[in-house]
């Protein structure tokens, strides 16, 4: 069966068995690979125990102990009005995981409908939908985000749908462009020949196709949305307080940056842990699946 | 080709105006009214109604649509909620500010990632091709505001090598450079990373080319082989991803402006963004659309004008 | 009689002299043996011409010597003098200084040989960056050479672009490149193979007439048997990086010695004269080289093999004055 879809990537036939094994043990060979595994594993840790292995309660107030430098037991200091910087990041990783887990997915659903519906569907379809993608496309992705918050008001949902408006068109985009070449290819003519509904082809023989390398494009998108998540907290229309999200410290810590320095260090640590390893560990995926190199596995 | 430019020129035009109607139904796709939703808490009757007025909730919706492109194609913005001025000279106002720190951000990160990744390609895969490749996805990982803000505490606040706010006193060039170091600093700093590895990849593929192959057994000095016969091909795609930058860094604009508190459509979104206002927000939202989609034609017809091969077909 | 040649006296006046060159590849898989013990020579002001097909080494032999070869080559053995100069002494920057200036050479494929982003003009004023000269004197002497190999308006055609010619009118170019500095040696590999018949045609009609009003000699690179006949005095037969035989166009091509060169004679379709359903060919394959072949390294496919071909490397056997061929069949003819 030969289906060409237009990314290089997507033409990988992931149905070989052992692919994944294969590409694991491969994997171990890649020090930057390896590193951002353990930082993504590591992220991913902090986020399900956060609040069960922060040392102190993130939201409690102790402004006797306001402004402390980082030593022990507060590894990383305590801020204006005496939380616990770390425990606040600690916790904070799992807002960051979770609003870039769920707006992702949740992009991917959509994408994937409306990537099915303008590769399958009529032209003037297909066009429309082109057109709302460029559009949203050509926002930059803060400003989208401020724009839509403006509307909205600051909320972890609101958050969450902004992430959606941005990332949807592009994974809309490459469905829509497998979609389309797949669409026309002999194989699939030959099913719809044997009788095949529209809907059977899309999702018993397009679909497993694509799923596989749109995963690892969708999860090298992770740290920009926790990025775009924090960034629009930082600026004030994210995530309201008190929930301790980075972009909550960074703005915390930069209101008092002269008296306690600590606190944006300390907010900022966590992002770029994260933001390196996925992009490490994304990249050497991207390398390991990519069909030109995966010869020599 | 020139039938071809103008398609993509056309293609812009249509995409701004498909964003504009966007940002209209945004509007009216949120349940409940509008007006009270934006203003929030601070939705005082008078306010509200004169939100409702400015964004013409109070006609039928096709009017509003109509209405609202017309203006919008006369250069007329709407009007600041809170200062009741009008968005299009407020917008105005910063524009050139934040022009200025996106084109310092560019030309830095140019200056230093296309060396660099020429420099890679030449000696790939000795350490310093190597080191330059993992500082480069190191860089495009750590968030602009990071950069920002780490480096305002850093340069200015420990330092004190740089001002901390601002950008400068009007008429003093030295002055206003020296406010714009750190803030394009930031700014340019990821995309310093893309830029060396886009051209890295471009001239790896070029100096593996033919012609080279002829330059070289011509004995062509290494320095022009490279300058006049590689890179002047390799830079090509780099055009294109310099288009991309300006939408990416419009994005940094706004984290650089607050941080550093200069006045820029960034500062002016965010600042309206907090007072929910929304006419303001949508015109400099409106104004960095037109920027970006005009961006990438432009660039891409750079392109083309730049070889010589597709330059005839004009 | 032949007689076996161990030590060919040096050619006078010889433009260049291959001495038993011998060039490795290393690969993660083994050393390639590409060219093994080369000797030949190229009299000044003579057109040689090496014969041989795909994966003989012919390219890899002009690349050694332009000095071009890849990271992973590897000489051996063996030395090539150009002139009076070891060519293996030489550091880079000095090898660089004799490329364009005395040593040229001229690629197979004319449409991207090219720069397509520098004009005509600039492509062959870089080549003079060694004269000193001024920038309209360079140009008048680009537009002398493009009128030389019959591109016709020169001065206008400088400030163009190499798509907005042809690819015959691209081989002139290059080939007007190749001769600018009047090069004393000239390596054309297999310059007509991109071009069609008629193409073909005009370009050896110009390597002739530039050949007699420019004092450079050429190693012309080819498979076409047809061409070498037509242009070139002496012949050098390369097979599976081995020179099999080689003498002057006369000796090969009317009385060939090895049994790879008479195959190949028979071979060449213009040479066959009775009709028949099946073009000959040569049955077999080029050996692979990762090792260096114990005896004769046609013997797999040589009609003619017999017991000392697969054991033993044959010498070079002179049949008659500058004829040499690596036959075992001639150390056994009675005297």
């Amino acid at each position: 069966m030969s289906v060409q879809p237009s990314e290089a990537l997507v033409t990988a036939p992931l149905s070989a068995p052992g692919t994944f094994s294969r590409a694991f043990r491969r994997l171990r060979g890649d020090p930057l690979g390896m590193l951002g595994l353990i930082l993504v594993l590591l992220m991913v840790f902090c986020a399900i125990a956060g609040p069960s292995i922060a040392p102190f309660d993130p939201f409690k107030i102790r402004v006797t102990e306001r402004f402390t430098p980082p030593s022990l037991p507060h590894v990383f200091g305590t801020d204006n009005i005496g939380r616990d910087v770390f425990s606040r990041v600690l916790v904070g990783s799992r807002i960051a995981l979770t609003v870039g887990g769920l707006s992702i997915a949740i992009s991917l659903v959509i994408g994937l409908v409306l990537g099915l519906c303008a590769g399958y569907g009529p032209r003037w379809l297909d066009n429309f939908l082109l057109l709302v993608f460029d559009s949203v496309y050509s926002f930059p992705t803060v400003i989208l985000g401020l724009t839509v918050m403006t509307l909205l008001g600051p909320s972890m949902t609101n958050l969450i749908l902004v992430v959606v408006v941005v990332q949807t068109p592009a994974y809309a985009r490459l469905i829509r462009t497998a979609t389309l070449s797949i669409k026309g290819s002999e194989y699939i003519l030959a099913i719809r020949s044997l009788g095949a509904s529209p809907a059977r082809v899309l999702f018993v023989h397009i679909l497993p196709n694509i799923i596989g390398p749109l995963f690892i494009i969708a999860s090298m998108d992770i740290p920009a949305v926790i990025t775009l998540e924090a960034g629009l907290t930082y600026l004030g229309m994210g995530i309201p307080p008190p929930a301790p999200s980075w972009g909550r410290i960074l703005l915390d810590g930069f209101d008092n940056i002269r008296d306690a320095p600590w606190i944006v260090v300390a907010g900022g640590i966590p992002l770029i842990v994260t933001t390196l390893g996925f992009t490490f560990f994304g990249e050497s995926l991207r390398d390991l699946m990519d069909p030109r190199l995966r010869r020599n596995l | 080709m020139l039938v071809y430019t103008l398609q993509r020129i056309g293609l812009s035009f249509l995409i701004c105006v498909t964003s504009i109607c966007l940002l209209f139904s945004a509007i009216h796709l949120i349940p409940g009214d509008p007006a009270s939703i934006m203003l929030g808490s601070r939705a005082t009757p008078e306010l509200r109604e004169r939100l409702n007025h400015e964004l013409g909730l109070d006609q039928p919706v096709p009017m509003q649509l109509v209405n609202f492109l017309g203006r919008v194609a006369q250069g007329d913005l709407g009007t600041d909620l809170w200062s009741q001025r009008p968005v299009s000279t407020m917008v105005a106002e910063s524009l050139p500010y934040t022009l200025t720190l996106i084109a310092a951000g560019l030309g830095w990160s140019a200056l230093v990632g296309i060396p660099l990744g020429c420099y890679s390609a030449i000696r790939r895969n000795t350490w310093a091709d190597r080191l330059t490749g993992i500082l480069s996805v190191g860089t495009i990982s750590i968030p602009s505001f990071v950069v920002a803000i780490y480096a305002l505490l850093f340069f200015s606040i420990e330092l004190d090598w740089f001002p901390v706010i601002g950008a400068g006193d009007e008429g003093n060039l030295g002055d206003q450079l020296w406010h714009l170091v750190l803030p394009s600093f930031a700014v340019g700093l990821g995309w310093v990373g893309y830029l060396a590895r886009i051209v890295r990849a471009s001239m790896l593929e070029v100096m593996g080319e033919n012609h080279v192959r002829t330059a070289r057994a011509f004995g062509l000095p290494e320095g022009k082989i490279i300058l006049h016969y590689a890179l002047r091909i390799a830079i090509l795609p780099t055009i294109t991803l310099l288009a991309l930058a300006i939408g990416g860094m419009l994005s940094s604009a706004v984290f650089a402006e607050s941080i550093f508190a200069r006045p820029g459509i960034g500062k002016l979104i965010v600042d309206a963004a907090n007072l929910r206002d929304y006419p303001l927000v949508q015109g400099a939202a409106l104004t960095t659309v037109v920027l970006f989609a005009f961006a990438m034609p432009i660039a891409d017809l750079l392109v083309a004008w730049l070889d010589p091969r597709v330059r005839a077909t004009f | 009689m032949a007689m076996p040649a161990e030590e060919r006296s040096a050619k006078s006046d010889s433009v260049l002299e291959v001495r038993g060159l011998s060039i490795e590849f290393r690969t993660p898989t083994g050393s390639v043996h590409a060219l093994r013990h080369i000797d030949f020579d190229i009299p000044r002001g003579s057109v040689v011409g090496l014969v041989g097909e795909s994966g003989s080494g012919k390219s890899t032999l002009a690349l050694a010597i332009m000095g071009l070869m890849p990271g992973n080559a590897v000489l051996r053995d063996g030395s090539i003098r150009f002139g009076d100069i070891d060519l293996r002494s030489l550091r880079p920057a000095a090898l660089r200084a004799l490329r364009g200036d005395r040593i040229s050479m001229v690629f197979q494929d004319p449409m991207t040989s090219l720069n397509p982003v520098r004009s005509i003009g600039d492509q062959m004023t870089d080549i003079q960056y060694r004269n000193g000269t001024s920038m309209p004197d360079k140009r008048r002497k680009a537009a002398d050479m493009l009128r030389k190999v019959g591109i016709p308006d020169p001065e206008r055609q400088l400030d163009r672009y190499p798509h907005e010619f042809s690819g015959g009118m691209r081989q002139r170019i290059v080939i007007a490149m190749g001769i600018l500095e009047q090069p004393e040696l000239l390596i054309a590999d297999e310059p007509t193979t991109a071009l069609d018949v008629t193409m073909e045609a005009q370009i050896v009609q110009l390597l002739r007439q530039l050949r007699g009003e420019v004092n450079t000699s050429i190693l012309f690179i080819s498979h076409n048997l047809g061409l070498i006949a037509e242009l070139c005095d002496f012949v050098v037969v390369l097979y599976a990086g081995e020179v099999v035989e080689q003498g002057s166009v006369r000796d090969i091509f009317h009385r060939p010695k090895h049994p790879y060169t008479q195959a190949l004679l028979e071979c060449d379709p213009v040479r066959i004269e009775e009709v028949r359903r099946e073009l000959p060919t040569i049955p077999g394959d080029v050996p692979n080289l990762l090792k260096a072949p114990a005896g004769c390294v046609f013997a797999p496919r040589c009609p003619k093999m017999f017991d000392p071909c697969a054991i033993q490397h044959p010498a070079d056997y002179e049949t008659s004055p500058g004829h040499v061929a690596r036959c075992h069949l001639l150390g056994a003819l009675p005297s």
